[in-house]
């Protein structure tokens, strides 16, 4: 605004150009009033001014100031006052309107404020009727919920009390039985008594018996005396204490039993986590701080095993060492079903699964080399199959070349044999030709010494003619003798020749 | 499997001599002893009434008969046929006669329980034993013999007292912790005493030989608590079975529940095996000749067992919640002679038996029969159950499987109650007024249905 009043200033005279809204205008002259009043017309553009201001009149619809018709420096009074007059009236009414707009401006800012506390107001009440509401809805679900509770509670009490009169009117019915039971013998004791007072003759108690019978185990009954009390008061206390005894064995034994099975089962989970151990790598610092303890328990253990674990420090040792053995076992599961389900990621996954499909590949090799195997076996056989046609025909040709030279051996054999035979019947005949010339040549010589045996004298003279004489027995003998050597120089004549032969048929043999 | 023919008793009383060589049967007031194995009759005596209880003693030498109506007791020998022996109760009245465990002294109770008399036949010697208790088992035997335990009852208290059985001398006189005792049970050992309550309340006792109190074991309050309790031969479980169709397992070391069977109406998750028994009646043909020559086999039906799959409904009988003592309950409990299987039975489903393995702690079998099971018992040398349902079969469990086997006897013979003889080879089978053996052929296996 204060630009354009300065715009309007400096324009001076052309300030067609300038047409600032009239209420600008208006506006202004409250403000500056003195300032606009005196610059506009000087005695230079007096009738550039008229002119100015006729046009204005008559773009605001008010009567010219001037008409052109009369004179141009003279100005008609009256119409100069009626449009001073018309302004005044019109700035009057503007004034009236503007004071009018500013009072219904302050009106309508007053009712807006007005309205803006009450619509502050009644969100503020909205709200608080919203959470009111939330409060009583919360109340009324817990209300509801208390009630199903309590329905269902009363349902169990009137079960509850049902049972209670079902046990109550058992019972009641065992009790009037019981009542009724006793009455009645109650009055069967009263008839009896009555009977037995009106009763004349009054049956007594009487055994009667044929004869004593003895004991069934043939001993004498004892008298009552305060050593037979003791005795059996002893007795009594003896099969208790058997019986206690036989139970704490059993007890024993049993327990003996499960720490041995408790013993073998921490050795046996001690033994495969050791195993598990070794296959990890890079846990190895930790697992070995566990193999030392455990070495120690094992340690400890076989200490204590030879002593039977009768203390309940060993007891709880033990017990302790199964739970931590068991514990490790279960952390090592679960670690394992962890990695199972993971991805594989990880080295340890990922080194199982190599290790895994490294087997898988080994195994299907394996499988393919079987194949092939079995492969080449069918074919095998059925190369050996069909081809059997050829193979038929051959064999018997070489065959009966094999037959033919056996059966030439086997001749040949035969020869070999009988001749062996027949030197063999020689031999024995020898043999017997030899013993029998033998005990001839025995028995002339058994004669030869007897003969001469007896024929010794102590006079060489006289037995001269008969030394003679008995030089022939001796020369006979001689005579005999010398067939033994000949018969035994024939026998080695006969062996050597026979050695000979069989060498001679040998050497043909191996000719052939 | 051989049956014998049919004899006649009375009663139910048909029992083996505790040597397993005789077999004596009542035959209204006639005491017939026969031998087991040719089933010949070796003696036969006469009593002067109705005999109303039968007993042998320990050394299978004599025989008690009791005719509780005229108060009287004949003891008759098997050695010498001409001895014999009456006990006269007089005016006191009789309810029940049993031997002592040396099978030499007869103990009487008198009516109204007033008291027991002990009678010795060695000596001809009395003795009253005073205020003893009117329960379900007020009396019991060590198996061993050594000791009695009696259940008293003074100025409404109980008391128990032990006994020596050699002279009846009184060697421990103790108050339990009952209300009203019920019943009191020797373990097999001898060495503790189980006590119970009556039904209102569930308490088991456990003493000692001498006296002490062991434990005490209560499942729950106020519900109708035990109704049986059985030890099991090695001492080392006792099952009690109580009104809520539960069984529970002591064990002999805590005497803590070790174990609790169920026994619901609906099975749906087992390991056992569920056996029903399927009956079938056999075609009638046109030749109705055939039939009428054996009479038998025109009314009877065959039975088989079939293997039934899960989910298994049970039928059960409602019981009267009115009346007093319901049907309601595991009422039988049995053990097997090596303390391996447990045979029960509930009340509220009379059909139906469970047999439990106790190395194992569930079920093994569930015999579903066609009507109430009356009587079963284990045989005492191995682990083969026997059952009967008031009809003419007898029913055989093992490990191995289920057998129905009829019994080929005429005239409607049905089988009431069982015994095993004590080598296991034979059965007694008491019907209402006959009897029949069934001898095992323990070559055969039995087969599985």
């Amino acid at each position: 605004m204060p630009e354009s009043f300065l715009n309007f200033k400096d324009s001076g005279c052309s300030s067609v150009e300038y047409r600032a809204s009239p209420q600008r205008m208006f506006h202004q002259p409250s403000l500056h009033r003195s300032s606009v009043c005196s610059t506009f017309c000087t005695d230079g553009n007096v009738q550039e001014c008229l002119l100015h201001i006729t046009q204005e009149m008559a773009s605001l619809g008010l009567s010219p100031i001037w008409v052109e018709s009369t004179r141009p420096s003279e100005l008609e009074v009256v119409a100069v006052l009626n449009c001073i007059h018309d302004l005044i009236q019109l700035h009057l009414k503007d004034l009236r309107a503007l004071e009018n707009m500013e009072v219904e401006q302050l009106k309508s800012n007053s009712s807006i404020d007005s309205l803006q506390i009450t619509s502050t107001q009644l969100k503020e009440e909205l709200e608080h009727y919203k959470r009111e509401n939330n409060g009583l809805h919360e109340r009324e679900r817990q209300l509801q919920h208390k009630v199903k509770s309590l329905q269902h509670g009363l349902k169990n009490e009137k079960e509850e009390v049902q049972k209670l009169q079902s046990i109550i009117s058992t019972r009641a019915g065992q009790y009037n039985h019981e009542m009724k039971r006793k009455e009645r013998e109650f009055d069967k004791l009263k008839e009896r008594l009555n009977q037995l007072l009106s009763d004349k003759k009054d049956r007594k108690q009487a055994i009667d018996v044929l004869n004593r019978v003895g004991r069934a185990d043939g001993k004498r009954s004892l008298w009552k005396t305060e050593k037979t009390e003791a005795k059996r008061e002893e007795e009594m206390y003896k099969t208790l204490l058997n019986d206690y005894d036989n139970r704490q064995r059993d007890l024993l034994q049993e327990n003996a039993e499960l720490k041995k099975i408790l013993q073998q089962m921490k050795k046996d989970m001690v033994s495969i986590l050791k195993s598990k151990k070794s296959t990890k790598t890079d846990k190895f610092e930790r697992f070995q701080k566990e193999d030392d303890d455990d070495e120690e328990e094992d340690a400890l253990n076989s200490t204590k095993h030879s002593v039977e674990l009768f203390s309940d420090d060993a007891r709880e040792q033990l017990t302790n060492g199964v739970r931590l053995q068991w514990r490790r076992l279960k952390n090592h599961m679960e670690t394992l079903d962890s990695k199972v389900g993971e991805l594989p990621d990880r080295d340890y996954s990922s080194v199982s699964g190599q290790t895994q499909e490294q087997e898988m590949e080994s195994l299907k090799l394996e499988i393919q080399k079987c194949k092939d195997f079995i492969q080449t076996q069918q074919q095998l056989l059925q190369q050996l199959s069909s081809p059997c046609g050829e193979e038929v025909t051959l064999l018997p040709t070489k065959m009966q070349q094999e037959k033919e030279r056996l059966e030439g051996e086997w001749e040949t054999l035969e020869e070999q044999r009988q001749i062996f035979d027949r030197e063999r019947s020689n031999f024995t005949e020898a043999a017997i030709r030899l013993s029998h010339e033998r005990k001839s040549f025995e028995e002339n010589r058994a004669m030869w010494l007897k003969y001469h045996f007896l024929n010794l004298s102590p006079f060489p003279d006289s037995n001269k003619p008969e030394m003679q004489s008995s030089e022939s027995p001796f020369s006979i003998f001689e005579a005999e003798n010398n067939p033994g050597p000949a018969a035994e120089n024939d026998f080695h004549s006969l062996c050597e020749g026979s050695r000979t032969k069989a060498v001679s048929a040998s050497s043909e043999d191996r000719r052939q | 499997m051989n049956f014998s023919e049919l004899f006649k008793q009375s009663n139910h009383l048909c029992k083996v001599s505790p040597d397993g060589k005789y077999l004596a049967t009542c035959v209204q007031y006639r005491l017939v002893v026969r031998d087991m194995s040719t089933l010949q009759i070796l003696q036969l005596y006469t009593c002067l009434d109705q005999i109303s209880h039968m007993e042998w003693s320990s050394d299978s030498q004599f025989v008690l008969c009791a005719i509780y109506k005229r108060g009287l007791v004949q003891v008759w020998s098997l050695e010498q046929p001409e001895w014999h022996c009456k006990i006269d109760e007089g005016s006191i009245g009789l309810t029940s006669s049993r031997w002592s465990p040396d099978g030499r002294h007869i103990l009487n109770t008198t009516e109204f329980n007033l008291r027991i008399t002990v009678w010795s036949l060695c000596t001809k010697a009395v003795s009253y034993i005073k205020y003893p208790k009117a329960c379900q088992k007020a009396l019991d035997f060590s198996r061993d013999g050594c000791y009695m335990a009696l259940a008293e009852r003074r100025d409404c208290k109980d008391y128990v007292s032990v006994f020596v059985c050699d002279d009846w001398h009184l060697l421990r006189h103790f108050e339990t912790e009952t209300q009203d005792l019920a019943g009191l049970e020797w373990s097999p050992n001898g060495c503790v005493l189980a006590v119970w309550e009556s039904c209102l309340e569930y308490k088991v006792l456990l003493y000692s030989l001498d006296g002490r109190l062991l434990s005490t074991y209560s499942a729950y309050e106020w519900s109708l608590g035990i109704k049986s309790v059985a030890w099991s031969p090695s001492s080392q479980f006792l099952a009690i079975g109580s009104y809520d169709e539960k069984v529970r397992i002591l064990n002999h070391i805590t005497w803590k529940k070790i174990a609790q069977f169920d026994h619901p109406s609906t099975i749906t998750k087992t390991k056992a095996v569920v056996y029903k028994e399927e009956e079938k009646r056999p075609a009638l043909s046109e030749d109705l000749s055939l039939h009428l020559n054996s009479s038998s086999s025109l009314f009877s039906s065959q039975s088989k067992y079939e293997i039934l799959s899960l989910p298994v409904h049970l039928p059960v009988v409602k019981p009267d919640p009115e009346r007093a003592n319901p049907k309601i309950g595991v009422s039988n409990l049995v053990f097997s002679s090596d303390s391996r299987y447990l045979a029960t039975k509930n009340d509220s489903i009379p059909c139906v038996l469970w047999v439990w393995d106790l190395q194992s702690m569930t079920s093994v079998a569930v015999l579903e029969q066609t009507s109430p099971v009356r009587c079963f018992q284990w045989d005492p040398r191995q682990n083969r159950l026997a059952l009967c349902t008031a009809n003419a079969k007898l029913y055989l469990w093992s490990p191995g499987g289920c057998v129905a086997v009829q019994v080929p006897a005429p005239g409607g013979f049905q089988v009431q109650a069982l015994n095993w003889h004590n080598t296991g080879h034979s059965l007694v089978l008491v019907g209402k007024d006959q009897l029949c053996l069934c001898y095992m052929d323990e070559d055969q296996d039995q087969d599985q249905d």
